[in-house]
């Protein structure tokens, strides 16, 4: 099974790299072969490290989840950079380092997140605490209704995000 | 084919302008963190448009019979993947190897990393 999926995926990608070389479909008859083969190789060599324990990532909805997600987060990115933008040209800043809790429990998720808030600008996941699963982001701008309660709310910062990641990969 | 060259114009207007954005925000902004916002992100966002710009020529011509053209639309959405991947990713990298080697955010309001020990 796992070594089925990593040949699979190896295939796809090889296919795609090739894509346009040939007149079988878009591809040629030598393309196609060597492709399989190295997939076979790639698959037998790396298919407990592609793969670990946890089958999740498996599940159909989980990739149309991601797929969606896609939009909110193009729009929050739009958005964010034309404020950033903004900051450039003035100059207005407020910077500080914040912690967060976004209770996500697998590293994919959390991995999602950071990355979602380091893509959307203003916003830069600097640490994290793997006990606790926090993130420390600094934040261009901030928000001072934010610094005044300890845990701090997550919302002004990345919105729903966590709830995405935890849908995706939790 | 008219309609396509003025969008493709459009976007490749949008992407210049926050990479242009992003090397202004280099030379403005005070510290290393704010220095990333501006270096790392606006260019990403610049980025994204300026590969859209060359999909939508590439799969353009496509459309139209050019198959040889379809390796250089499938390689422009690989390098969106990779670059979104890798430019949040070497961010974090980055940052994370400031703090610890002690770069103080300036002007900082707060600082919850701060009393954090290294470990």
């Amino acid at each position: 099974m796992k070594f089925l999926i990593t040949t699979a995926v190896a295939y796809v990608v090889y296919l795609l790299l090739t894509i346009g070389s040939g007149t079988v479909f878009l591809w040629s008859n030598a393309e196609l072969i060597i492709g399989a083969v190295f997939a076979v190789v790639v698959g037998a060599l790396l298919k407990n490290r592609f793969i670990g324990k946890d089958l999740r990532m498996l599940n159909p909805v989980r990739w149309f989840t991601f797929l969606v997600y896609l939009f909110p987060l193009f729009f929050a990115m739009a958005k964010a950079n034309v404020d950033v933008a903004y900051r450039v040209i003035t100059g207005r800043i407020n910077p500080a380092i914040v912690k967060i809790n976004p209770n996500l429990k697998t590293d994919l998720s959390l991995t999602i997140l950071a990355n979602s808030i380091t893509l959307t600008p203003g916003t830069l996941s600097v640490d994290v605490d793997e006990k606790t699963n926090e993130l420390y982001v600094h934040w261009i701008n901030v928000d001072p209704e934010v610094l005044k309660d300890m845990p701090r709310d997550y919302h002004p910062i990345c919105h729903n995000f966590p709830d995405w990641a935890r849908r995706i990969a939790g | 084919m008219a309609a396509l060259n003025i969008v493709t114009y459009i976007f490749i207007g949008i992407g210049l302008f926050f990479n242009l954005i992003g090397v202004v925000g280099l030379h403005r902004f005070p510290d290393m963190y704010t220095k990333l916002h501006a270096a790392t992100k606006c260019t990403t966002f610049g980025s994204i448009f300026l590969i859209m710009a060359v999909i939508m020529q590439a799969a353009g011509i496509w459309a139209q019979g050019g198959t040889s053209q379809s390796v250089m639309c499938v390689h422009a959405v690989l390098v969106l993947v990779a670059l979104l991947v890798t430019n949040a990713t070497g961010a974090h990298a980055i940052a994370r190897a400031a703090h610890r080697s002690g770069e103080k955010p300036a002007r900082a309001v707060v600082d919850d990393l701060g009393g954090k020990e290294n470990d």
